[in-house]
C-alpha cells in the first residue's frame, strides 16, 4: 500500500529535511510541471480527480481552470495554502505541516506555477508554533536552493512565498475569510460569486487549497495521474489522511487509500472501542458533519458515499461517540464552540448559533424544556445552506440536527427527568 | 428591460439591478436591513429572503437573499411564499435575541425601522428564554447618542462611515452575536458626516442627541419640506417643529442635490432658531438703549426714519429671494446694495458671469459622482461645502465600478466591488493653500499661495488647449505636474472642475474655468462647479444691487439718512465697526432674527423669521432656485423679513407696488421686474395648489399632541393658523399622500414609519421623487466656443523676513465658518478654539513652537492667536480659521504680520 505523503515522516518526529526530501525523490514534481504549460498540469490533476481535501472535495484541477491564464490575465495573481486547521477533532494537516514542510511548498509551488501565480502565502493555525518554525526553516532552505524567489530553477519565473500565522478564528479557514484575514481586515466570508479564482486576495485572481490537497501535487506531478487514481479505493483519487478521536482504543492518523471504509477504519485502525464502551455513533469528518450510526459503518470513506449516507466526508478524521458519553453534552460541546466562533456577519448564525448553545445547555442542567427541542429543530431549519452567508452555520448544525434524529430519546429524556441522565 | 414574476405577476424591471431594489421600485413589500439604496448589498441580515424557482414548472424552489440575486430577465420569485415568510420571520425572532425591548423609552421608538420591519414580516411572539448580551455605550460627542444593546449588527453604520464616507473613528469589534460598533475608546466622532448614522441605523442604537434634548416622537412633530441654510449647495431637509422650537433636521431626499445624505453642519444647526439670542419683540432706540414696543410704533418709527430720506438698502446672502426682492423694492433698484465686501461680491458676480456665458455648464451636485476626473482648486469642500466632499469621495470610485463592469461584478455587490478596487482610484488633484478634507484619496496635493494655485491651473489649460495663457516661467517640476495632470484630464470623458470663493482670488475662479473651457473645447463634457459663500448668495447677486463700496462711499459723502439692512450682521462680514463706520452715521433699522452687533446698533430693529418660520426661496451654487417652507408660525410680532419690507414700505409710503398679500405675489412681481430669476416663480407650487381640493398637511396623521398641552386652559381646538404663502397646512387634514416633490413634509408611507419610507415617495430607487422636479435651473450656459477671461497673475513672493509678513488667507471651518450655526449649541461645542497656522518651515526660521502665543496684525487690527503648525503650508502664507472666535470680517487674503508678543 503506497503511502506518498507520509512515506518519508521520520520516527523521531521532527521534520524532513531538504537533503532527505531531495533524496526520496523530492522536487522532481516541481521541475517536472515547470518542463510543462500551467493548462497541461491543470488537466492532470483534473484527470487524477484530486478533490479538495479541506472537506468541500471540489475537483482540484477544475477549480484551477477558472483562474484566467495567460498575457491578459490580471497579475499578481496568488495562491495561498490554508493551513488554519481549527475543526474540531481535526489534525490531519498537523502532521503534514509538522513532518514534511518541503512537501507543501513543493505542492504550493506547483500550484503556484498551474495558475501563473506570482506569490504564495501559508495562512498556518497560529497556535501550531512548531510547524510555523519548521515552514520558516524550510522556506529558507527552499529559497536557498532555488526552489522559490526571483528565478524558480532557472526557469525565469518568479515565485514568492510567505508564511502568515493567523491570529487565531475558526472562520479564518473559510476561503474568503482567510482572504480577509490576509488583507488585514475582519474576518467575514465574502459573497460569491465573485469566487477567489476571479477575485480573490486584493481583488486578484487568487486559488486557496488545503495543505493535504497540495501535498498531494508533488506526487501527481512525478507520478501521473494514472498512479494517483490506482492508489485509490474509490473512484476519488488518491490516498486519505484518515483519523480516529473519541474513546477508541487507538486513537490516531493514518495515511490509507481513499474510499477506506469507515468500520475498517475504525475497528482494525483505530483498535475498537475501548473496554466498556460501546459504538453509537461517528462524525466522519470533524465537528462540523452529521453523525453516522452502526448501520452505516460499511461506507467507504470518500466523499461521495459519504454523502450518500446522509453525512460528509469532510476533512476525513473522525470523532467517535460511545454509550457512556451523553450525546447532548457532546454537541453542546460542538455547538458551543461554533456559536463563539461565528463571525457574526449573518443573522442565523450569530443569533441561531447562540440559541442552539442556550438550549443545549438548558437541556445538560435539567432546564431544558419542550420549548428548547423546537427551538433546537427550528436552527436546524434556519441555518440551513443557502440561507446563512457562508458554510460554517450550515456545517455547525449538521451533527445537531442529524443527533436530534438519531438520538432524540436522549434529548427527550434530559427533559423528561429534569437532568442529565449521564451526570 | 427585463422581466420578472413575483408571485405570478409580471413586472418590467432594469436588470442591472437586485430582487430587492427591483420589489421596492415596484412598491412591493418586502423587509430589509443591511441593503441601502445608496451603499448596495452584503447580503448580511438575510431579511429579504424570497423563494426563487427555476421555472414555471419548480414548484418546491429555493429560499434566496433578493437583495444579492440580479433582477434578470425571467426570474421568478415569491414573496408571499410560506416558507420565505416564515424565514424571514425567523430573522426577526434572531435579530431581537438582545434587543432590549425598550421602544417605550427609545428615541426611534415611532420612527423605527426594526419595529417596521418586525411588524411587516408578522413576527409577535418571543420566545427567547435566555440572557440577552449587554453592552457598555460610549460618548461620541454632542451630535449623537449610542445605545449599543439596541444593536442588530446591520453593519450598515460602519458601512458608511468608513467605506463611504472615509471615516476612520467608528469601527466594528467583536465577533459572534456581541460585535460591537463604535470608537476605539469614548470621543467625539471625527466625521463631518456622523448625523446620517441616525438616519442610517434602522434601529436606536445611533440617535439624535439635538432632538433628544428635548424629545418629541416623530408622530408629534409638525414638519415642512425646506432647504438648508448653511452652505450654497442647497441641500434638501426636512425641519421639524413642536411647541414653538425647531427640533430636528432630517434628510430630505433630493436625487440631483443630496441624495441620502447632508453634512453635520445641516443637520445639528437648527438651535439656532430656539436661540437665547432670538429678537422676538420689535425694539427701537430710546435713551442710548433697545426697547421692546409694540410691532406698530416699531413701524411708525421706522417709517419716520425713512420717509423723504435718502435711504438705502443692504441686501443679505443669508436672506430669501423674497425678502431681497422686497427690499430692493422699497429702497428702489438704485439704493438695492449688497451687503458683502466688494472683493466677495466680484468673486459671486464673476463665478456666475463664467456659468451663465458658458460654455462649461455646472452640474448638478449629484452629478459630481459622475466625473472621472476632477481638479479641485483653492478650495476644502470638506469644510466650506461638505455634502459635496462626500460626492467627490464617490466621484473617484469610478474607476473600480469600470472594472467591476469589466467583470461583470454587478455595481451593488457592494463588498465584491470594493473588493475589486482596492484603493484604486481616480484622478483627484487637489491644488490648495490649506490642507483640505479630501487629502486622503487624492492622487496629487499641491500646496501653493492663490496665485500659484492659479498659475498651475493655467499652466494645465495651456497644455489642454494652446489658446489659454499660460505662465512663462513655471519652475520645471510644476511645469511637469501640469502636464501630467492635463494629459489626465485630457484623457477623462466627463471631466471636472471644482473651486469656489474661499480662496478669496479671482485669478483662481478665472483659472478653474480656463481649464474647464480648454476640457470642452478637447470635446470632453467637461463640467464646472463654483462653490459660492453662502445659502442665497448667488440669489442676491442675480438680483442686481451695486456693490457696497459705493454705499460706503456715498455715506461716507454724508448721502445717506437711513440704512434698512436686512438679515446682515456687518461685524460678521467686516472688521468690527467697520461695517456701521462705511455706512457713516445713518440710521439703520435692521430686520434680522438673532441679536448681534449690528442690531445693537440700529435704531429700530424689526424682528424677522428664520427659514424655520417663513416661506422662501434660496438659488444654490449651482444655480438651482429651491422654495424652503414655514415649519411653525412664530410668536408674534415676529414674521417673514418681506413681510416688515412690505408694511414698511406701506407704513413710509415709499413702496407703492408692494400691495403683496402672500409669497406668490412677490414671485410675481420679481419675475415680472427680473427675468433671470422668473423660474423662481416655479421651485415649487403656488400658494393655490390642492390636491383634490387638499392642502398638504404639515401635521402627519397620528399627531396627537394638538390639545395636550393646553389642556388645563381649554380643551377645545384652536383653529390652526392659516396659510396664505403656500399650499401646506398647519394641520393633520389634507391629502395624506404623494404631494409634489418640493411639497414632501415628510417621508411616512403606511407601514414605513421610518425615514426609509423614502422607497414609497420614489419613482424608482435611486430614482426622482414622484410629482415633478424640486427647485428650477436657473443657470444654464448661454454659448458653445471657449471662453477664456482674465490674465495669468504674477507668482507669489514670500516675504525676505520670514516670520514677520505674512500673507494671510482663510481656512474654512466645518463648524464655526457659517454665521448662523454657529449660534446653535453643539455646534459651538465643536468649534476648535481660535489660532493662526503656519507652515513648518516658517514655524521652524521663527523658532515658534506650536501653542506659542502671536499677535496677527492686519490692517489696523491686532489679533492675538496661538501658532499651530501646517506642515504643507507655502512658505510666506499663514492660515486663519474663518469664523472662530474674533476672527471674522478680515477680508482674507490679505497681507499681515505675525509677530511674538
Amino acid at each position: 500500500m503506497e503511502r506518498p505523503l507520509t512515506a518519508r515522516v521520520r520516527a523521531d518526529g521532527e521534520a524532513v529535511t531538504l537533503a532527505e526530501y531531495e533524496r526520496a525523490g523530492g522536487y522532481r514534481g516541481l521541475r517536472r510541471a515547470l518542463q510543462e504549460s500551467p493548462a497541461d498540469i491543470g488537466a492532470t490533476v483534473r484527470e487524477a480527480n484530486l478533490r479538495g481535501r479541506g472537506g468541500a472535495g471540489f475537483n482540484t484541477g477544475l477549480k484551477w481552470s477558472f483562474v484566467p491564464l495567460g498575457p491578459d490575465a490580471p497579475h499578481p495573481k496568488y495562491v495561498v495554502c490554508n493551513a488554519d486547521e481549527m475543526e474540531p477533532g481535526t489534525f490531519k494537516d498537523r502532521l503534514l505541516l509538522e513532518a514534511d514542510p518541503h512537501q507543501l511548498i513543493e505542492g504550493l509551488a506547483i500550484a503556484a506555477w498551474a495558475i501563473e501565480a506570482d506569490v504564495a502565502y501559508i495562512f498556518l493555525r497560529g497556535e501550531y508554533t512548531d510547524a510555523a518554525a519548521r515552514l520558516e526553516r524550510a522556506l529558507a532552505e527552499a529559497y536557498a536552493a532555488g526552489y522559490l524567489g526571483p528565478d524558480v530553477l532557472k526557469s525565469g519565473w518568479r515565485l514568492e512565498m510567505y508564511l502568515h500565522l493567523s491570529a487565531g478564528r475558526y472562520i479564518c479557514g473559510e476561503e474568503t475569510a482567510l482572504l480577509n484575514a490576509l488583507e488585514g481586515k475582519r474576518a467575514n466570508p465574502r459573497a460569491k460569486p465573485p469566487y477567489p479564482q476571479v477575485s480573490g486576495l486584493w481583488g486578484k485572481p487568487t486559488i486557496v487549497q488545503n495543505v493535504e490537497t497540495l501535498c498531494n501535487l508533488p506526487h501527481i506531478l512525478a507520478n501521473g495521474a494514472e498512479w494517483f487514481k490506482s492508489i485509490s479505493r474509490s473512484p476519488d483519487g488518491g490516498t486519505k489522511l484518515y483519523g480516529a478521536s473519541g474513546k477508541v482504543r487507538r486513537p490516531g492518523l493514518w495515511e490509507l487509500p481513499m474510499g477506506t471504509p469507515a468500520r475498517e477504519l475504525l475497528e482494525e485502525h483505530a483498535g475498537g472501542m475501548r473496554d466498556g464502551t460501546s459504538f453509537r455513533g461517528l462524525l466522519p469528518g470533524g465537528a462540523s458533519t452529521d453523525f453516522l450510526l452502526p448501520e452505516h459503518l460499511d461506507v467507504k470513506m470518500d466523499f461521495d458515499e459519504v454523502q450518500k449516507a446522509g453525512s460528509r466526508l469532510g476533512t476525513g478524521t473522525m470523532i467517535v461517540l460511545d454509550d457512556r458519553t451523553c450525546p447532548v453534552g457532546f454537541v453542546h460541546n460542538l455547538e458551543r464552540f461554533f456559536a463563539q466562533e461565528s463571525c457574526g456577519w449573518c443573522t442565523p448564525c450569530w443569533s441561531g448559533l447562540h440559541w442552539a448553545t442556550e438550549a443545549l445547555r438548558a437541556l445538560e442542567e435539567g432546564r431544558g424544556t419542550p420549548a428548547d427541542l423546537a427551538a433546537l429543530e427550528h436552527q436546524t431549519r434556519f441555518n440551513a445552506m443557502g440561507r446563512t452567508f457562508c458554510a460554517l452555520a450550515p456545517g455547525a448544525i449538521e451533527p445537531l440536527q442529524s443527533a436530534l434524529a438519531y438520538f432524540r430519546d436522549d434529548f427527550e429524556r434530559h427533559v423528561r427527568e429534569r437532568r442529565c441522565p449521564w451526570k | 428591460m427585463a422581466r420578472i414574476h413575483v408571485d405570478g405577476r409580471a413586472y418590467e424591471v432594469d436588470p442591472s439591478r437586485n430582487l430587492l431594489d427591483a420589489c421596492l421600485s415596484h412598491g412591493l413589500d418586502l423587509p430589509y436591513f443591511c441593503w441601502h439604496p445608496a451603499m448596495g448589498s452584503v447580503g448580511a441580515c438575510r431579511q429579504c429572503a424570497v423563494k426563487q424557482f427555476r421555472d414555471e414548472h419548480d414548484a418546491k424552489g429555493r429560499i434566496v437573499m433578493a437583495c444579492m440575486t440580479p433582477a434578470s430577465d425571467g426570474t421568478r420569485i415569491s414573496i408571499a411564499d410560506a416558507e420565505a415568510a416564515a424565514f424571514r420571520a425567523s430573522v426577526i425572532e434572531g435579530l431581537m435575541e438582545s434587543h432590549p425591548h425598550d421602544c417605550p423609552v427609545c428615541d426611534e421608538g415611532g420612527e423605527c425601522h426594526l419595529q417596521d420591519m418586525t411588524v411587516m414580516t408578522g413576527h409577535t411572539l418571543r420566545r427567547y428564554p435566555y440572557s440577552k448580551r449587554t453592552f457598555r455605550n460610549q460618548y461620541l460627542g454632542p451630535f449623537i447618542a449610542h445605545e449599543m444593546n439596541r444593536c442588530i449588527q446591520c453593519y450598515r453604520c460602519v458601512r458608511f462611515y468608513r467605506d463611504y464616507a472615509g471615516g476612520h473613528d467608528l469601527d466594528v469589534f467583536g465577533i459572534r452575536n456581541g460585535v460591537y460598533f463604535g470608537r476605539a475608546e469614548d470621543g467625539v466622532l471625527e466625521s463631518e458626516f456622523s448625523g446620517n448614522l441616525v438616519d442610517l441605523c434602522p434601529t436606536g442604537v445611533f440617535t439624535d442627541l439635538t432632538l433628544g434634548v428635548r424629545y418629541t416622537r416623530k408622530w408629534d412633530l409638525q414638519t415642512a419640506p425646506s432647504i438648508c441654510m448653511q452652505c450654497s449647495l442647497g441641500c434638501n431637509i426636512t425641519a421639524e417643529e413642536r411647541y414653538g422650537s425647531l427640533r430636528r433636521i432630517v434628510n430630505r431626499y433630493h436625487r440631483d442635490v443630496n441624495g441620502h445624505f447632508i453634512c453635520d453642519r445641516g443637520r445639528f444647526s437648527h438651535g439656532f432658531v430656539n436661540s437665547p439670542g432670538r429678537i422676538r419683540e420689535a425694539l427701537v432706540r430710546r435713551d442710548g438703549g433697545l426697547v421692546a414696543v409694540p410691532p406698530g410704533e416699531a413701524l411708525q418709527q421706522a417709517a419716520a426714519l425713512l420717509s423723504g430720506r435718502r435711504v438705502i438698502g443692504l441686501g443679505s446672502p443669508r436672506a430669501s429671494l423674497e425678502a431681497n426682492f422686497a427690499l430692493r423694492a422699497l429702497v428702489g433698484p438704485d439704493h438695492f446694495y449688497q451687503g458683502v465686501p466688494d472683493a466677495q461680491g466680484r468673486l459671486v458676480g464673476l463665478m456666475l458671469d463664467i456659468l451663465r456665458q458658458g460654455p462649461v455648464r455646472t452640474p448638478a451636485p449629484a452629478e459630481v459622482e459622475e466625473a472621472d476626473a476632477v481638479l479641485v482648486i483653492g478650495e476644502d469642500f470638506a469644510a466650506t461645502g461638505v455634502r459635496m466632499a462626500l460626492s467627490l469621495r464617490q466621484a473617484v470610485r469610478r474607476p473600480g465600478f469600470e472594472l467591476a463592469a469589466r467583470m461583470k461584478v454587478p455595481l451593488w455587490q457592494d463588498a465584491a466591488v470594493r473588493e475589486l478596487q482596492q484603493e484604486l482610484r481616480g484622478p483627484l488633484f487637489i491644488l490648495s493653500t490649506c490642507p483640505t478634507g479630501l487629502d486622503d484619496v487624492a492622487e496629487v496635493t499641491q500646496r501653493a499661495a492663490p496665485q500659484d494655485l492659479a498659475r498651475l491651473a493655467y499652466a494645465v489649460g495651456r497644455r489642454l488647449d494652446e489658446r489659454v495663457a499660460g505662465p512663462a516661467d513655471l519652475p520645471e517640476p510644476l511645469a511637469a505636474l501640469a502636464s501630467s495632470m492635463a494629459d489626465t484630464l485630457a484623457r477623462a470623458r466627463r471631466p471636472l472642475v471644482v473651486s469656489g470663493a474661499s480662496s478669496g482670488s479671482a485669478e483662481v475662479i478665472e483659472a478653474a474655468a480656463a481649464v474647464a473651457s480648454a476640457l470642452q473645447a478637447r470635446g470632453a463634457a467637461a463640467s464646472l462647479v463654483f462653490l459660492a459663500p453662502e445659502a442665497n448668495s448667488v440669489g442676491l447677486t442675480l438680483l442686481g444691487p451695486r456693490p457696497f463700496g459705493e454705499a460706503a462711499r456715498l455715506a461716507g459723502e454724508g448721502g445717506v439718512d437711513a440704512v434698512v439692512v436686512l438679515e446682515n450682521d456687518l461685524s460678521w462680514r467686516f472688521a468690527p465697526g467697520e461695517g456701521q463706520a462705511l455706512l457713516g452715521g445713518a440710521d439703520l433699522v435692521v430686520v434680522d432674527h438673532l441679536q448681534n452687533d449690528t442690531t445693537a446698533g440700529a435704531a429700530v430693529v424689526l424682528p424677522s423669521a428664520t427659514f424655520a418660520e417663513a416661506d422662501g426661496t434660496v438659488v444654490s451654487s449651482e444655480g438651482r432656485a429651491q422654495r424652503f417652507f414655514q415649519v411653525f408660525v412664530p410668536g408674534a410680532p415676529i414674521q417673514e423679513s418681506w413681510r416688515w419690507l412690505r408694511d414698511l414700505g406701506r407704513a413710509s409710503e415709499r413702496g407703492d407696488a408692494m400691495a403683496w398679500e402672500g409669497l406668490d405675489a412677490v414671485l410675481e412681481a420679481l419675475a415680472a421686474e427680473i427675468p433671470a430669476l422668473a423660474g423662481a416663480r416655479d421651485a415649487a407650487p403656488g400658494a393655490g395648489f390642492r390636491i383634490a381640493g387638499q392642502r398638504v398637511p404639515r401635521m402627519p396623521h397620528r399627531f396627537s399632541g394638538r390639545t395636550a398641552i393646553g389642556a388645563h386652559l381649554s380643551v377645545h381646538e384652536p383653529k390652526p393658523p392659516d396659510d396664505p404663502d403656500s399650499p401646506l397646512a398647519f394641520s393633520m387634514e389634507g391629502a395624506p399622500i404623494d404631494p409634489p416633490a418640493a411639497l414632501v413634509p415628510r417621508f411616512w408611507a403606511p407601514g414605513w414609519n421610518s425615514i426609509q419610507a423614502l422607497n414609497k415617495y420614489q419613482e424608482e430607487i435611486n430614482g426622482p421623487l414622484r410629482g415633478g422636479p424640486a427647485g428650477v435651473r436657473l443657470i444654464e450656459p448661454t454659448r458653445g466656443d471657449a471662453l477664456y477671461v482674465g490674465d495669468v497673475p504674477p507668482p507669489f513672493e514670500p516675504p525676505r523676513r520670514p516670520g514677520d509678513d505674512f500673507y494671510l488667507v482663510a481656512a474654512g471651518q466645518v463648524f464655526g465658518s457659517d454665521e448662523l450655526s454657529q449660534r446653535a449649541d453643539p455646534i459651538a461645542g465643536r468649534m476648535h478654539a481660535p489660532f493662526v497656522a503656519l507652515g513648518a518651515e516658517d514655524a521652524s526660521a521663527a523658532k515658534w513652537e506650536p501653542g506659542v502665543e502671536v499677535d496677527v496684525e492686519l490692517g489696523a487690527r491686532v489679533l492675538r492667536l496661538p501658532v499651530a503648525i501646517w506642515p504643507g503650508l507655502p512658505r510666506g502664507v499663514a492660515a486663519l480659521p474663518v469664523g472662530l472666535g474674533a476672527l471674522r470680517g478680515l477680508g482674507l487674503p490679505a497681507w499681515g504680520r505675525l509677530r511674538l508678543r
